[in-house]
């Protein structure tokens, strides 16, 4: 299918002009335009009630567009939803893995309904539960599952038929990092066979480590596009805590930071904290030796990747706020 | 094993397939029947449901008010079998909308519904499977009726009728369960509606008391409520004389409930959040 595609000269998995859906009278997904080539993972990184879900939703033919267009893989996503199903696979934000069946259960049910014949059916399943590191595991109920292993298996659910276009919802959302690392590797293995990527997560790190290109969403808008590196370089290139020995030194070395890093350096709630962000790491160390010139003394220091949070101070000028803590709040 | 070797494995078992041909919607639902019935072996407190009320209330009908109402017993039997059929299946037709509910809300339709398949699929899968538990709780009330000394006089032929007689109706009676189950949040709601529904209908019909000692209005009501014609027409099926005109209307009731229903359900399924 891919070819075919190729050879129209339109290598694009996902091509999306002004998507809009609407819950009652909100925005969920507000205008969001996509061009995602073939063979490359694209990350969605944005916080809980960003749109992130809906958006995927929509591209998988599970809602319909209130306005705007896309062609998946080629097919129209509104006039030919049949086809746009046969080469995407959706793996979504909660396990869609049946819990009262076993893992062999679940696989045999999707390969049976992909069209596969009992027999290879079962073959299929087996193979695909051993390549997944689940075989021990197959012929337990789900329900026994680890998040991590209940993770691999959807995935695996997604893998049956290898997909041109994959969707992952928040695949590694409160997983250990074991788990989280599976899942990486997972995805590492995947795109060397050719499947498009469209992953969604609230982690920075994780659009970084599997990411090609990364959209920044926020109130059902892409506020940012680009590499991580792009991204990155946008909020500047990482962020320097230090801890005092002694809390009462703070505000002389608040003053010394900004005057090295020549930019604002925010108090952490924590008394002896701060922490500024970095145009480069250089800065980082004649900071240091600006405060020892000084004689304040640093119990620690470190330096960090700008996080999701900071990236979102950065690019909108307020901390990213989360759906539940906004509807907590309201209560 | 080592990092490389996993990854190896990984990739070999994604690359180069052969894709099966489509199934056809026949073959997928019956995919989807064959997994709700999996469903049994894991959760058979299913059936537990469908076994407990009928023998409960067969019992303490026939036993606490069998003899006030019909003079014996026995007698009381031939009666309140066909009812109880009616009541088992009808009341088993509510699982179709918990489970349906259940499926949506914890992501599993999700996935059926990205998958390139004849779309009601899931649905006709989980009624095929409906009719195989309401096969067996009807088989369970007769059986139950026969040891307490239930006697149909119909022929082997009018009883196979009356089963699949039910078997249409609560066929068609589901489809209003569906709708219910994707409509509400939760399976509890789902279950609790329902049963609100149901307890009227079934209890406002002929199949405990003739309605022939009710005060006028209510009789026309209970006349008028298609579980009635249900009851009447099975009762006269296993009696050995088939009451046409009630088959009839049962079948014209369940052809209206389809209608109504079913494209209710596949709407609000196609448009599902
Ligand atoms: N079925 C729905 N009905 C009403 N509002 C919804 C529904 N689904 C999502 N929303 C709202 O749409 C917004 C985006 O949600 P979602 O796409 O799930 O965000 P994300 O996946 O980025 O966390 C949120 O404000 C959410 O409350
Ligand atoms: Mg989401």
């Amino acid at each position: 299918m891919n070819n075919d595609l190729d050879a129209h000269n339109q290598p694009l998995a996902i091509k999306a002009t002004g998507l809009v859906k609407r819950f009652g009278k909100h925005r969920a997904v507000d205008g969001i335009d996509l061009a995602i080539p073939q063979g490359t993972v694209y990350g969605f990184l944005g916080p809980n009630g960003a749109g992130k879900t809906t958006t995927m939703k929509m591209l998988a033919t599970l809602l319909k567009p209130d306005e705007g267009s896309a062609q998946i893989m080629g097919h129209d996503l509104l006039k030919e939803p049949d086809a746009v199903r046969t080469c995407v696979s959706l793996t979504g934000q909660f396990a869609s893995v049946d819990e009262d069946l076993n893992g062999i259960e679940n696989l045999i049910l999707i390969a049976r309904l992909m069209g596969y014949p009992s027999r290879s059916a079962k073959k299929r399943a087996a193979e695909l539960l051993d390549a997944f590191g689940l075989q021990d595991a197959a012929k337990r109920q789900v329900k026994k599952y680890s998040g991590g292993m209940r993770r691999r298996l959807d995935i695996a659910a997604s893998m049956i038929v290898r997909p041109d276009l994959l969707f992952l919802d928040e695949p590694t959302t409160g997983l250990d990092p074991r788990s989280r690392n599976q899942i990486w590797d997972i995805v590492r293995a995947l795109v060397t066979t050719g499947t498009t990527v469209l992953l969604t997560t609230q982690y920075l790190d994780e659009a970084d480590q599997l990411a090609d290109r990364i959209a920044v969403i926020d109130h059902g808008k892409i506020i940012a596009e680009g590499t991580s590196g792009e991204l990155k370089a946008s909020v500047g290139s990482g962020v320097l805590h230090v801890r005092l020995l002694d809390p009462s030194t703070r505000a002389q070395a608040q003053q010394l930071l900004s005057d090295a890093l020549k930019t604002k350096v925010r108090l952490s709630s924590d008394s002896a904290t701060l922490s500024a962000q970095l145009t480069g790491t250089k800065a980082a160390s004649k900071a240091l030796a600006a405060l020892d010139a000084n004689q304040i003394d640093v119990s620690e220091f470190s330096l960090g990747q700008p996080s999701l949070d900071e990236v979102f101070l950065t690019l909108t000028g307020k901390p990213a706020e989360n759906e539940t803590q906004k509807e907590g709040a309201k209560s | 094993m080592s990092e490389e070797q996993n990854m190896a494995k990984m990739r070999a078992a994604l690359v180069e397939q052969v894709r099966p041909p489509r199934p056809n919607g026949i073959a997928t639902s019956l995919t989807f029947a064959w997994r709700a019935l999996l469903k049994i072996k894991y959760v058979p407190e299913q059936l537990l449901d469908v076994t407990f009320f009928p023998v409960m209330f067969t019992l303490m009908f026939t036993y606490l008010f069998g003899g006030a109402l019909a003079g014996s017993t026995s007698e009381y039997l031939q009666f309140l079998i066909p009812g109880i059929l009616v009541q088992t299946v009808i009341f088993t037709t509510v699982y179709t909308g918990v489970s349906l509910n259940d499926d949506v809300s914890k992501g599993t339709f999700d996935r059926f519904r990205s998958l390139p398949i004849w779309s009601p699929s899931p649905l006709v899968g989980a009624l095929i499977a409906d009719a195989v538990r309401y096969t067996i709780a009807s088989i369970i009330v007769i059986v139950l009726g026969l040891i307490l000394g239930f006697r149909p006089t119909g022929s082997i032929l009018e009883i196979v009728a009356s089963i699949v007689l039910v078997l249409i109706f609560a066929f068609s009676l589901s489809w209003i369960f569906t709708v219910i189950g994707l409509i509400l949040q939760t399976s509890k709601a789902v279950m609790g509606i329902s049963m609100t529904f149901l307890f009227p209908v079934t209890f406002a019909s002929n199949i405990f008391v003739d309605p022939a000692t009710m005060p006028g209005w209510l009789r026309a009501a209970v006349n008028a409520n298609p579980v009635s014609m249900l009851t009447t027409a099975i009762r006269g099926l296993m009696g050995g004389r088939a009451a046409v005109a009630e088959i009839i209307w049962v079948l014209i009731a369940s052809a209206v409930l389809i209608l109504i229903f079913s494209p209710a359900t596949m709407y609000l399924y196609r448009n599902k959040r």
